[in-house]
């Protein structure tokens, strides 16, 4: 028997899409067409836009649960829901806002970009990025699956014990959002571990750790965030499962648990998590206001280190949400100070942004006006932010509708508005098309002024004693007519995303073709065709500055010059990518990808049915999800001669 | 369009008129030592907070708009500018000037966080607040335990003088904020926490229950009415006193009444009612709302919240009661006597 | 195309130990893991901390078969560096050698936990200490177990042949999660049966 190769020296090549060699590149990558091509596709490029859409439609989900939770609250003594109606549409909403797009739509687009970006082939696990997606659908669907029932999580996204025992909760609204929450976990786990690899792994030669995009920087932190922060909700939500169906006590006052240490592993987690779903949309901002702004970005190191120290020192804060709990004062005023530190590299951010388009020029695309109006809301909700770090005022800040605004325009401000912008920006490289520019700037004001018209009264509300989490209120509180203005204006923004969505529809039949680069934009995935081929790309390209495509067109000094985007190395035996080195991104082994597969998708079958069995406390599907899960894991981890891993 | 026009104008009077009208819940001004650091210092970041996003919207708009770039990127002239533009003074005059207001408001903040941790005297009262849902029960503790009693839902204080309260949960845990006083405490069940309050002028400060405890956690308030010190000592005295004993015969036909319906749950010190789940009505009539804040306490809202408190306040641990009209009647001849 | 050159320099093809994607991977994995541990003690110390005394309510446990059981699963580490050693030098029947001494001292600290559980007085819903000590120290077997059935495919897969000097970064990934697995009960050991000692 032949034995597989264990070195070669690779061919180096000229090459674009349009030449001859891409045929075998084509053939190589591409997978079975049709639904079995779909259902066992690892294709990052496929999962990525799976990602957005999946994430997108639980946004509308989520937004229309606001949208009916806005109407009750118009007016006092609304009556259009129970009390338990608004508790389970304002806990699923939560939900499904912070789990299920937030962080999801942001890995749709590190999925699809990354590879594009770092000038690689594929991720470094594509198959373990096809198991992510399915998981986090599933999970989705799991946590959904209760609702329809009328028996959704009614604790608040943040599911405070006692409240979540079974003693006051004994329906199973609770357990379908511990284990769903479990099994949320797995894929946010192994995405992130995709995520950290793949950086270390599959840039282009030449692409050194101080020339990735800072798009790359803030999913890298979340990753790494999420490595050392999922672990302590998983954590919670499985003692809390075990405290409400196997009699443990760990939250149990009546034997000795502690109510608080569900908030702390909460918030060790929590708070952890809120920086993983807005750093990379900061990234989004930061590599997209260079093109705009026609030219690189001010102070790229500081915004590439503001970014790990923000979520290095959100690893410190947690208990600044638990300042009213009754923590000593030492505890405190340690939680109050380095709450606030975070504002520097926030600044740092802030300033960077501020001076690219100070000293830029400015264009007024759909994108640059999401991009820099992203800055102002940044700003809003960072002050806020600001406010509620200190500790007096947050212990009448805390708990009331000045938490809600600053919470929405962090979570809209820095991650949908980013979003929406980045696909304005990268529409045109997914589908090959250009979105409409004018239906483009109608959207983003009716958004602008909808979005701020609707949650800047909601810190006045704060201000004025509301507690968050009502389904009603009396009047003569003077909390009325606010409110009304609040829904009104949710409802102009919701109008605005609306149109957002009729414009992706409408430029995905009609809009005009994009070609390569049609920003003129400095990044590797701007050198490919539009969508990109399979394969990505035809040569491996030689990275050797900051910004490639614009070598030539910057009067620079140092590292401009030398990359070369359509000669390198050609890696056509098979699927194959280049693996370089840690740092400085020397070619350092030829890796073989994996084909299509569907074993991602029976893996998170095994593990749905897993959890499921445990749900509904059917032990035989219990017991048949781990004996699938095993299965399934050893049949992907076989050692494959394709692959590689074994010679013979 | 005209109804759109009404819909507008309206909509400005209302928010004139709740602007500056009475917003009890509000804490942008407070009536005690408790409360007014902290006024001062969220006023004072609010200003800095303000001033920040102004000089930031300043400088974006400044930004886009001093030297917009090319009408269509295609244009070659559309191409990166220089490197050498610059830019990293942003950076470091921007963060410089950002981290010496965050100081400043750091040590603000430490000094206020130690100012009141604590109140300047010795507390002249410590009240215990024990929350439930979704209610508050209150316990007036003095040296001498033949002057301790209960009641719920309104906390009366003598004014000018600090107030310790320490708060634990029967169930959930909630939080005890009374916005106009001071900050919440979380009342969390298995500890108690302490905290204090003074008012500085006589007045009703209302308060509302603060985290999520379940279905009515909206309505669950309470008020702390502060009085003057000789106010307080007589109410002190009234809620002392044992209830008045029945008179008439519908006086004491309601007395059976409430043993058959009502004791259970709840109490009526110098009746042989004991009841511990619900709120202590020995004082019932000096109160001035229902179910914790919810309901006025006229005659009409007390009938009705005892015959159907399930439709009041839905999921309410109080069940809905099948009382005859003259049974109703005569409970509440009692119940009114309950001063 | 065009084709310029071959690359002066050779590179390594395929997952060849550390250079194989899974290896990083797997290291990522531990980490994760090794935080959930963290919170895990987290918990225990936190719930310790606001416990009345005395804590642990029965008093340390016994050490009778908690340092036996250690050792084992040190020792366990050890023969399986060492077989991991053979097969990078291409001798397979030290890497057979190890994978069975490791399964087989594995298998001994699970019967060793398995006694000491079986003598406990408590069950896992008895109180909080009790909750505790059965889902760490569970967490912990269940650890053991996933460590066990990752050496019994190796050793299946040995069987196959198809491990070299050349290519076994399974062998190399496997064997980082049973150190792993070491090292985890040395935290949970000292947490269970040595803290309480210092206090």
């Amino acid at each position: 028997m032949t034995r597989t190769e264990t070195h070669r020296a690779p061919v180096i090549a000229q090459a674009t899409d349009a030449s001859p060699s891409s045929d075998t590149l084509r053939k190589n990558w591409e997978g079975p067409g049709g639904w079995r091509g779909w259902l066992s596709t690892v294709d990052h490029k496929e999962i990525g836009k799976r990602y957005l859409l999946t994430a997108f439609v639980f946004l509308l989900i989520g937004g229309l649960e606001a949208a009916v939770m806005r109407a009750q609250l118009a007016t006092p003594d609304g009556h259009l829901l129970s009390a338990e109606q608004y508790a389970q549409l304002f806990t699923m909403h939560g939900v499904t806002m912070i789990f299920l797009y937030a962080l999801p739509v942001l890995s749709g687009f590190s999925n699809y970009l990354w590879p594009l970006l770092l000038g690689s082939r594929d991720m470094a696990f594509p198959r373990l990025n096809a198991f992510s997606y399915w998981v986090f659908l599933f999970a989705g669907i799991f946590l959904y699956a209760s609702f329809v029932m009328g028996k959704a999580p009614d604790d608040g996204w943040f599911n405070y014990v006692p409240y979540a025992s079974r003693e006051f909760n004994p329906g199973p609204n609770i357990d379908v959002y511990a284990l769903g929450m479990v099994l949320l976990g797995v894929s946010t786990t192994v995405g992130s571990i995709n995520f950290i690899v793949t950086l270390f792994r599959t840039r282009a030669p030449g692409m050194s750790i101080n020339r990735v995009p800072i798009l790359v920087w803030g999913t890298l932190t979340a990753s790494v965030g999420n490595l050392f922060a999922v672990p302590a909700v998983s954590l919670a939500f499985l003692m809390l499962w075990m405290d409400r169906q196997l009699g443990t006590h760990f939250f149990d006052v009546s034997a000795g648990g502690q109510p608080l240490l569900w908030q702390h592993l909460f918030w060790m987690f929590g708070h952890p998590w809120v920086y993983a779903i807005v750093l990379p949309a900061m990234g989004i901002v930061s590599d997209g206001l260079p093109t705009f702004c026609r030219r690189p970005l001010v102070g790229y190191t500081a915004v590439a280190l503001a970014t790990v120290t923000t979520m290095v020192l959100g690893f410190g804060v947690w208990a600044h949400h638990m300042f009213a709990t009754g923590l000593p004062v030492m505890s405190l005023s340690y939680f109050s100070a380095s709450s606030m530190v975070i504002v520097i590299p926030s600044a740092v951010a802030v300033f960077a942004w501020i001076a690219t388009i100070w000293t830029g020029r400015p264009v007024f695309t759909t994108a640059f006006l999401y991009f820099s109006s992203f800055v102002l809301l940044f700003v809003i909700g960072g002050v806020s932010g600001f406010m509620t770090a200190s500790v007096p005022v947050d212990l009448e800040l805390t708990h009331t509708y000045f938490v809600v605004a600053h919470l929405h325009y962090v979570l809209i401000g820095i991650n949908v508005f980013p979003v929406v912008g980045g696909i304005y920006y990268w529409f045109p490289k997914i589908t090959g098309r250009m979105m409409s520019e004018r239906l483009g700037k109608w959207s983003f004001w009716i958004m602008f002024i909808g979005f701020n018209v609707g949650f800047f009264p909601m810190h006045i509300l704060g201000l004025a004693g509301m507690p968050r989490r009502v389904y009603t209120y009396p009047s003569g509180l003077g909390w009325g007519s606010w409110n009304m203005v609040a829904t009104l204006g949710s409802y102009l923004f919701a109008i605005g995303i609306a149109m957002f969505l009729v414009n992706v529809w409408i430029s995905l039949k009609r809009g005009k073709a994009a070609g390569r680069n049609p920003w003129g934009a400095p990044s590797l995935e701007w050198s490919t065709s539009s969508p990109p081929p399979v394969y990505n790309f035809a040569v491996i390209p030689n990275v050797a500055s900051r910004y490639p495509l614009w070598e030539g067109y910057m009067d620079d000094d140092e590292d401009t010059g030398g990359s070369t985007i359509h000669e390198g190395l050609l890696l056509d035996h098979g699927r194959e990518t280049i693996g370089t080195t840690m740092l400085d991104a020397e070619p350092a082994v030829i890796l073989k990808m994996p084909g299509d597969t569907y074993t991602p998708l029976l893996l998170a079958l095994a593990l749905t049915l897993l959890f499921v069995g445990l749900l509904a406390q059917a032990w035989w599907a219990v017991g048949a999800g781990v004996l699938l899960t095993l299965l399934a894991t050893i049949t992907w981890l076989w050692p494959q001669r394709k692959l590689s891993q074994i010679e013979r | 369009m005209k109804a759109g026009r009404t819909l507008l104008v309206g909509l400005a009077l209302t928010l004139s008129h709740d602007a500056w009208a009475a917003t009890p819940m509000s804490y942008l001004r407070t009536f005690g030592p408790a409360g007014y650091p902290v006024t001062r210092l969220g006023w004072g970041l609010g200003i800095i907070s303000v001033s920040v996003v102004v000089i930031v919207g300043l400088l974006l708009l400044g930004g886009i708009f001093r030297r917009r770039g090319p009408r269509r990127l295609s244009d070659p002239n559309a191409l990166a500018v220089r490197r050498d533009a610059g830019g990293m003074a942003w950076i470091y005059i921007g963060v410089g000037i950002s981290s010496l207001v965050l100081i400043g408001a750091m040590i603000w903040t430490l000094v206020v966080t130690a100012v009141v941790a604590h109140p300047s005297s010795r507390p002249a009262l410590t009240v215990q607040v024990s929350a439930s849902q979704w209610w508050w029960a209150l316990r007036y503790d003095t040296e001498q335990p033949s002057r301790t009693f209960t009641s719920a839902n309104e906390i009366h204080i003598p004014v000018g003088q600090p107030v310790r309260f320490e708060v634990t949960s029967t169930d959930v845990i909630h939080s005890f904020w009374v916005p106009k006083l001071g900050g919440k405490i979380d009342v969390i069940p298995g500890q108690t926490n302490v905290t204090w309050l003074q008012a500085d002028q006589p007045g009703v400060y209302r308060g509302q229950c603060a985290v999520f405890c379940g279905t009515e956690h909206a309505r669950m308030a309470l008020q702390v009415i502060a009085q003057s010190p000789a106010d307080f000592r007589a109410w002190q005295e009234s809620q002392l006193a044992d209830a008045p004993r029945p008179a008439t015969p519908e006086q004491q036909h309601g007395t059976r009444v409430f043993q058959s319906h009502c004791a259970a749950c709840h109490t009526i010190r110098g009746s042989n009612a004991g009841g511990l789940v619900g709120p202590d009505l020995s004082h019932l009539m000096s109160r001035r709302t229902l179910a914790a804040g919810v309901l006025s306490n006229t005659p009409g809202n007390l009938a009705g919240w005892i015959v159907h408190p399930q439709s009041v306040k839905p999921g309410s641990r109080m069940p809905d009661q099948t009382l005859s009209g003259p049974q109703l009647a005569a409970l509440m001849a009692y119940l009114q006597t309950l001063h | 195309m065009t084709e310029i050159a071959i690359s002066s320099t050779t590179l390594p093809v395929g997952s060849k130990g550390r250079d194989a994607s899974g290896w990083w991977g797997m290291l990522a994995l531990v980490a994760t893991e090794a935080t959930l541990f963290a919170y895990l003690l987290f918990s225990y110390f936190y719930l310790a901390s606001h416990s009345p005394p005395p804590w642990p309510p029965n008093g340390a446990p016994s050490l009778t078969l908690a340092i036996p059981g250690s050792l084992v699963l040190i020792a366990g580490s050890v023969t399986m560096w060492w077989g991991e050693r053979g097969i990078e030098r291409g001798r397979r029947w030290q890497l057979v050698a190890g994978l069975l001494l490791s399964l087989l001292l594995g298998i001994a600290f699970i019967v060793l936990e398995g006694i000491e559980w079986a003598g406990k007085p408590y069950t896992l819903s008895s109180s909080v200490y009790s909750s505790l000590y059965f889902t760490i120290t569970g967490f912990h077997l269940a650890h053991v177990l996933v460590g066990l059935l990752i050496l019994a495919v190796l050793l299946l897969w040995t069987g196959f042949d198809y491990f070299d000097e050349n290519r076994h970064s399974a062998v190399s990934i496997g064997v980082i999660y049973w150190h792993f697995v070491t090292v985890v009960w040395l935290a949970v050991f000292f947490t269970f049966y040595i803290a309480p000692r210092l206090g």
